[in-house]
């Protein structure tokens, strides 16, 4: 093994340790910065990428509101679903009464047996057609869909239903012994519901719920003059579908205003936008750290070369050679950045412990501290090569003159 | 004095550009990034109306479950929204010097021009007592009278924007515009009304749209209105109908009242423990007494406003701006030791080590303002960064001129105190050390 020269290199940060202090602090911080950045930036692109259950790239979706009463809400419903099923490229179209991953919608609860004190057990409630099984794209793991004869007009508000599918996560949450296909379950008063259909997956209305996945579906058309609706397209033609939703749906009723036509990928990047503008700035943050510290280790080392010239030519005029005078350098550097990095593991550590204290954030997972050692080892050895190379091409002769510092 | 020290740090500063350039640019960038994410985090958390926030008040009742707290996390927190019931109920106090009752609602509005094609509108619909209490200015017209606080009469304030598209900006009081299955009849046109945050009604985000248009909130039960905000229900009620429907426990009215001084607040306090008490002899408010009026500030911290990632950036940004500091003592420390022998000469010439110590105080103070202004177009920069990326939020994203204040004073104090330990350093060495090396 060859001499690494540590204690010599050691003897001189002591004497002159301003430098060293400097490059060890900017270490520390930016470790204590880019593990906790690393990790967030993790954690928010993890949520964006939950599956969601449904197709969700090939969905246009729109809003309707009439502007009198229909004469039969239900008849006008089904007359807009065909309407918009007829146009090239589309597979299936379903009312819904609120869409997941908007963050707004409302939630009901289930209870697997009358008895008052069954636990509840919550879910956000969908209500769509016989066509939302396609029309969302949604896989059915067990039992079956609604029929086009179960789909009724709602009551002003608490609708009574006699049929409910719900996703496998709330099956599984109402029935843990497995079953649940067929069994009777109760609604928020206690009323009882077949439970008709198991869907495989599909994600809710309120991302930061804890119960995002547990979801119920009930058979019924939108309240009154409003209705959304849910376009299936086949891959391809959402553009071209999109730019027919407006003229279909003005063709079978005219006098209603219709709104918010978008692709539903658009509806997940609105909810997510902050999660996603959280994960971009952290990520430009750290970067923009890492090329401070890089500069600031070029620019004290480059002095520090400078100041040792005559050092450096006499170190070379008694044999070193050019290699031993590189090494020299990185290895001073990776001193100063391990020490550094320690400091900054028990910062990061600390920063993170006082964030999850105060915002119930995760706990950082251990791993982000040797990456980020790992990235800052390489940061440091990278940024010290160029000024060290130019001390290495010092020449032995300028130990012989007597001008330079 | 200091413009001799300043033609000799600006000469020594072109003396090694590439280092100047590191310097300034190595603060500037603390600089730059700090501002943004501190320009974003403070109009998030400004006082959206600082003439009169300690005196206009949330008013809360807690009407809630009586077998759980309306935040799981902290009992002494009310519903942060009121039943119909009790809103109305509310409304009777003549203690407050204004109040309002208030929720959103969507109404289509079918302009009597053919031309203008039928559109939505969010209206908040509210009391008179609204206009006054929140200091909305009116262009033409005024709030409606008091009789139209009782019901029954269907009249309409417009915001400019609206007033704009339905009227071509014109003075429209009078006039009358079918919303919903009504004629209402304007009676006034106010200025758009965006506050930031939104703190009157955060249940749809803090940076929520302001609403277009204005009505009695008095007209609600004859409309037949739902909220287009947020209702929360905890008991299980068979609603069947409308009037079931105001009748129930679900929460989705804001109120707010101002309340100028604390005998005042004391009065209202003690009006709102009577109503509850009341209505607890009929079975209702089961659990502790628990009525708060929470004034402007205190509200929005209650809702949480400031987000915890803008916090989380806001700590991130100032290890930021610590590590440039680092950085830029490093590179200033270079600097001026280099220039060292240069230093001896002056000491030997006869140059006190005050004045030396000066000359680099006055070079880091041209490094700060040259990475302060260069720091302002960096964030600047950022935050149209940040726009694109929060989409919706835009009025958050400017630069305020007390920012940019800031933005100077924080580069110059970074590079006077990274400036302090190099200059005092160099004006140590002795100049015979030097001269030796001549």
């Amino acid at each position: 093994m060859p001499d690494l020269e540590i204690r010599p290199i050691l003897g001189t940060m002591r004497r002159n340790p301003v430098g060293a202090i400097l490059i060890a602090l900017q270490v520390a911080f930016t470790l204590g910065v880019v593990a906790n950045s690393l990790f967030i930036i993790n954690d928010r692109i993890g949520l964006i990428n939950r599956p969601t259950g449904f197709d969700i790239d090939n969905i246009v979706t729109v809003q309707s509101t009439l502007l009198d009463d229909p004469a039969d809400k239900l008849q006008q419903v089904r007359t807009d679903i065909e309407a918009l099923e007829a146009i090239p490229g589309v597979i299936a179209a379903t009312s819904v009464t609120q869409l997941p991953l908007s963050n707004s919608g409302s939630g009901t609860e289930l209870f697997a047996s009358a008895d008052p004190n069954a636990p509840e057990v919550n879910g956000a409630r969908f209500t769509m057609t016989e066509t939302g099984l396609d029309a969302m794209g949604l896989t059915l793991a067990e039992g079956r869909w609604f029929r086009e004869d179960e789909i009724k007009l709602p009551s002003t508000y608490g609708d009574p239903i006699n049929v409910v599918i719900v996703t496998r996560v709330m099956a599984d949450a109402l029935f843990p012994d497995g079953n649940a296909l067929g069994a009777t379950v109760y609604d928020h008063l206690r009323r009882p519901v077949t439970l008709i259909g198991i869907v495989e997956h599909m994600q809710g209305s309120w991302i930061s719920w804890q119960h995002l996945d547990n979801n119920i579906f009930t058979p019924q058309v939108p309240m009154q003059r409003f209705a959304r609706y849910v376009i299936r397209t086949e891959p391809g033609s959402l553009d071209q579908v999109m730019s027919q939703v407006e003229p279909t749906l003005a063709a079978t009723e005219p006098r209603r205003i219709v709104q918010r036509l978008r692709p539903y990928s658009e509806i997940r990047d609105r909810t997510y936008t902050e999660h996603r503008a959280m994960a971009i700035m952290l990520g430009v943050v750290s970067v923009l750290l890492i090329i401070v510290t890089a500069v600031g280790i070029v620019g004290l080392v480059s002095f520090v070369v400078r100041q040792r010239t005559r050092q450096i030519g006499t170190r070379r005029a008694i044999g070193a050679q050019r290699l031993h005078i590189v090494r020299y350098f990185l290895v001073e550097n990776w001193l100063m950045t391990t020490g550094g990095a320690i400091v900054g593991m028990a910062l990061a550590f600390g920063v993170n412990y006082w964030l999850a204290n105060l915002f119930s954030l995760p706990r950082l997972d251990p791993w982000y501290l040797p990456a980020g050692l790992v990235i800052l080892w390489l940061v440091g050895l990278l940024s010290v090569f160029a000024p060290a190379r130019r001390a290495a091409r010092i020449s032995p002769a300028i130990a012989t003159r007597g001008a330079a510092l | 004095m200091f413009s001799y020290y300043a033609r000799l740090a600006l000469i020594s500063l072109r003396n090694s550009p590439a280092l100047t350039v590191l310097t300034v640019g190595a603060i500037a960038l603390g600089i730059g990034v700090s501002l943004t994410v501190l320009s974003v985090y403070n109009l998030m958390s400004a006082d959206p109306i600082p003439q009169k926030s300690d005196v206009l008040y949330a008013v809360t009742l807690d009407s809630w479950d009586p077998e759980r707290p309306y935040r799981e996390r902290d009992a002494t927190i009310p519903p942060y929204e009121m039943t119909f019931r009790d809103a109305v109920a509310v409304r009777d106090s003549d203690i407050p010097t204004h109040a309002a009752a208030m929720f959103k609602a969507g109404f289509s509005v079918q302009p009597g021009n053919p031309d203008i094609r039928p559109f939505r509108v969010i209206s908040r619909m509210t009391d008179r007592g609204l206009f006054a209490m929140f200091n909305l200015d009116f262009i033409y017209g005024d709030a409606w009278g008091a009789r139209a606080d009782e019901g029954g009469e269907y009249v309409v304030v417009l915001n400019q924007t609206t007033n704009e598209k339905l009227f071509g900006g014109e003075d429209s009081v009078g006039e009358r515009v079918r919303m919903g299955d009504n004629d209402f009849t304007v009676v006034g046109v106010v200025e758009d009304w965006n506050p930031t945050p939104k703190y009157y009604d955060v249940n749809n985000g803090a940076f929520d749209e302001g609403e277009e248009v204005f009505m009695p909130f008095a007209l609600t039960e004859a409309l037949e209105l739902y909220s287009a905000g947020n209702t929360n229900c905890w008991k299980p009620e068979d609603i069947e109908s409308y009037q079931n429907f105001i009748d129930s426990e679900c929460v989705w009215i804001q109120y707010w009242a101002q309340l100028d001084d604390p005998a005042q607040r004391q009065n209202y306090q003690q009006f709102l423990d009577d109503y509850a008490r009341n209505q607890q002899s009929v079975g209702r408010f089961q659990r502790p007494l628990n009525n708060r009026l929470f004034p402007v500030m205190e509200w929005l911290e209650v809702r949480q406003v400031v987000e915890s990632d803008a916090l989380i950036m806001l700590a991130i940004s100032f290890m930021f701006l610590a590590v440039c500091v680092f950085n830029t003592v490093g590179l200033l420390l270079a600097r001026f030791i280099s220039r060292a022998p240069h230093i001896g000469i002056r000491r030997a010439l006869g140059a006190s080590r005050q004045a030396i110590f000066s000359q680099q105080m006055v070079e880091a103070a041209l490094v700060g303002t040259a990475a302060g202004a260069l720091g302002i177009g960096l964030a600047w920069l950022g935050l149209q960064g940040v726009r694109v990326l929060y989409r919706e939020v835009d009025r958050l994203t400017y630069l305020t001129p007390s920012m940019i204040v800031a933005g100077f004073a924080i580069a110059l104090v970074a590079a006077l105190a990274a400036g302090l330990y190099p200059a005092w350093r160099v004006c140590r060495t002795s100049p015979s050390f030097y001269l030796r090396l001549q």
